[in-house]
């Protein structure tokens, strides 16, 4: 009974990360059918704020906001920085500006703050633990469940309830067509690099309390995962990102459970490994979008 | 080989031999070094070209077909007497197996090749970002195997012993090798219709063009360029660890081929020279101002940081890079007419 609980909230507390960050980085894709190489810097962005902030006074639910909001404004600057000049001109550019981004980012952090881990501040509630049915569990892991559940509720409402979730959804669906009506394509997309970095920046408080520090190459494990979760999703569907997201944790987790130390590993090439006999099956992922995919 | 062909190509040759004989002649080993690293980052860019340019699907997983040339021929070189030491866990059917340095790079090149025959059919199905992203996901995948499978790679440890035997002219002759089969590729029936499927996928289906066939041949090609640049560079570096072949090394080469046009295969060779000389000129500014101590930190990664503005600018500006569409030779022809 004990080890089912245990597995079940691993699950789902891995799994509301990983669905968070595929969902930032689906949103993006699906408007300007284009991926952000510079996703996971976000992370480290708001983990390095974190660190900076560690010496104020402040109270830590103070510090995780700025941290959030500096994600946001990394976002954005990703977008003017690496997007906007070439966006409309080729594919390829976009990938390597944004690949290039992410670099310029992390070599920043590297001749401006330090190649050393360096340890982020958290609250006491993170290293508590809860008994659940037999079942000792980090609480942290919990409060990333509730998190999840409750920036997936806000995350819904914006895009189904409110002018601008709307216009993000008209532009994901045909972008042309969105523009004829009017709508701004600058501030759409804006919107959807700020709502990216604000859901990176939420998982980044919860990425840095299971792992304590931050690192200039912190962004990569997350970015890949995200890419990976958006793939066995559908890269146009939001819900597809979520499915994607907690499959993913699934699978994670039950080869951590179930794989001998010997093969664990290998563990990363078993999952992608799986990944792709996923892909072999659908090669459009689980779940389909509403568009074409055709660039516009 | 038609006129504009061989135009190309000898304005190809010809800087690569100048840069040959320069750094061989004029007598500072560090130019040698450079040079000889520069042709084998030349191979490395002309077999991503092969597969990117003619097919217009990014592949970050180029890197680690490199490292599996160079751990595949590794194994066959390195001395029996420290083969114990280096691999202590090394299977026995592979002990007693010693290879001369040039058949061990061919080894290793063919063993890059199959790997991507394998692995690479059902990914070539894919368009798009899926297949760019599953291809960083690959890169991950064999990163991940080269740091763990300690039997054959020494874990994430050095690999060292590794003979040295890949000198200038060698380096040289295989960048002109692979110059002027990326030139033969691109001009062939697989080279025109993969590049008829990028320009558009639907319509060059309709007429027959097996998408992912084309895609695939492309790709083996590539990882056999990689392969084998893999091969030379561990022969002429000789100790080398997993953290080579992964994302740093990824990032210039991708910048040497962006900047250069990732759609010609002059615009690959000029992309690995002006990079090659950037980074150089950086790296030497970054270490002297680090040991002149102008500053009172150690500088770091200021050369990634002004390669990737760079690369920003350069594709703000012309994003198709520097040679975007047209071959140096049919340029140059047409120049000389208009003359």
């Amino acid at each position: 009974m004990a080890v089912y609980v245990q597995f079940l909230i691993d699950v789902l507390s891995l799994g509301s990360l990983y669905a968070l960050m595929a969902l930032g980085l689906v949103i993006v894709y699906g408007i300007l059918k284009l991926v952000n190489f510079a996703y996971g810097e976000l992370i480290m962005v708001a983990g390095y704020s974190l660190f900076l902030l560690g010496g104020t006074p402040l109270p830590w639910l103070v510090m995780a906001a700025i941290a959030v909001l500096m994600a946001i404004g990394a976002g954005i600057a990703t977008e003017y920085a690496a997007f906007r000049p070439v966006r409309s001109k080729s594919v390829t550019a976009v990938l390597i500006t944004s690949f290039a981004f992410s670099t310029l980012l992390q070599n920043a952090a590297l001749l401006f703050i330090s190649p050393r881990a360096r340890t982020v501040p958290l609250p006491d509630i993170f290293s508590d633990t809860v008994v659940l049915g037999g079942a000792t569990i980090p609480l942290r892991n919990i409060l990333t469940i509730v998190a999840a559940a409750i920036m997936l509720a806000i995350f819904s409402f914006i895009m189904k309830k409110t002018v601008l979730g709307l216009a993000m959804r008209a532009a994901a669906t045909k972008f042309t067509m969105a523009r004829m009506l009017g709508i701004p394509a600058n501030l759409v997309i804006t919107s959807a690099f700020a709502l990216s970095g604000l859901l990176a920046g939420v998982v980044s408080l919860f990425w840095l309390g299971r792992i304590g520090s931050v690192v200039p190459g912190i962004g990569l494990e997350p970015l890949l995962v995200a890419f990976i979760a958006t793939v066995i999703g559908g890269m146009r569907s939001l819900q597809g990102a979520v499915v994607g997201g907690f499959l993913l944790a699934l699978i994670v987790t039950t080869f951590n459970y179930s794989l001998p130390p010997e093969l664990l590993k290998f563990r990363d090439a078993f999952t992608f490994s799986l990944v792709i006999l996923i892909l072999l099956w659908r090669p459009d992922g689980l779940i389909k979008g509403p568009a074409t995919g055709q660039r516009t | 080989m038609n006129n504009s062909k061989l135009i190309t190509f000898v304005a190809i040759v010809i800087p690569v031999l100048a840069v040959m004989l320069a750094a061989r002649f004029l007598g500072f080993p560090v130019f040698e070094r450079i040079a000889t690293l520069l042709f084998i980052n030349m191979i490395l860019v002309l077999g991503l070209q092969a597969f990117m340019g003619n097919s217009g699907i990014l592949s970050f997983a180029h890197i680690a077909f490199m490292g599996i040339g160079a751990y595949t021929s590794s194994l066959f070189t390195i001395p029996l007497q420290m083969r114990g030491m280096v691999l202590p866990d090394l299977y026995p059917v592979l002990k007693p197996i010693l290879l001369s340095p040039y058949a061990a790079i061919a080894v290793g090149a063919v063993a890059a090749m199959l790997v991507a025959a394998l692995v690479a059919y059902p990914l070539m199905r894919l368009s798009d970002a899926a297949a760019v992203i599953t291809s960083f996901a690959l890169l991950v995948v064999m990163h991940t195997i080269m740091v763990n499978w300690s039997e054959v790679t020494n874990g994430p440890r050095t690999l060292f012993g590794v003979p040295k035997a890949t000198t200038i002219y060698l380096a040289a002759g295989g960048a002109i090798l692979a110059a002027l089969v990326a030139l033969y590729f691109k001009e062939s029936r697989t080279g025109l219709l993969l590049r008829a499927v990028r320009d558009d996928e639907i319509a060059a289906g309709a007429m027959g063009a097996n998408l992912s066939l084309l895609r695939w041949k492309g790709f083996v090609l590539s990882a056999l360029f990689a392969g084998f640049a893999g091969g030379l560079w561990a022969h002429f570096i000789t100790s080398y660890q997993p953290s080579a072949f992964y994302l740093k090394e990824t990032f210039v080469i991708l910048g040497m081929l962006v900047i250069g046009g990732a759609g010609t295969v002059s615009g690959a060779v000029l992309g690995t020279f002006v990079v090659t000389f950037a980074f150089e000129a950086l790296r030497a500014t970054e270490n002297a101002l680090n040991s002149s101590s102008v500053f009172p930190w150690q500088l770091v990664g200021l050369t990634e940081i002004v390669l990737a503005l760079a690369m920003i600018a350069v594709l703000v500006l012309r994003p198709g890079g520097l040679i975007e569409a047209e071959e140096f030779g049919a340029t140059w022809r047409k120049w000389r007419r208009r003359g």
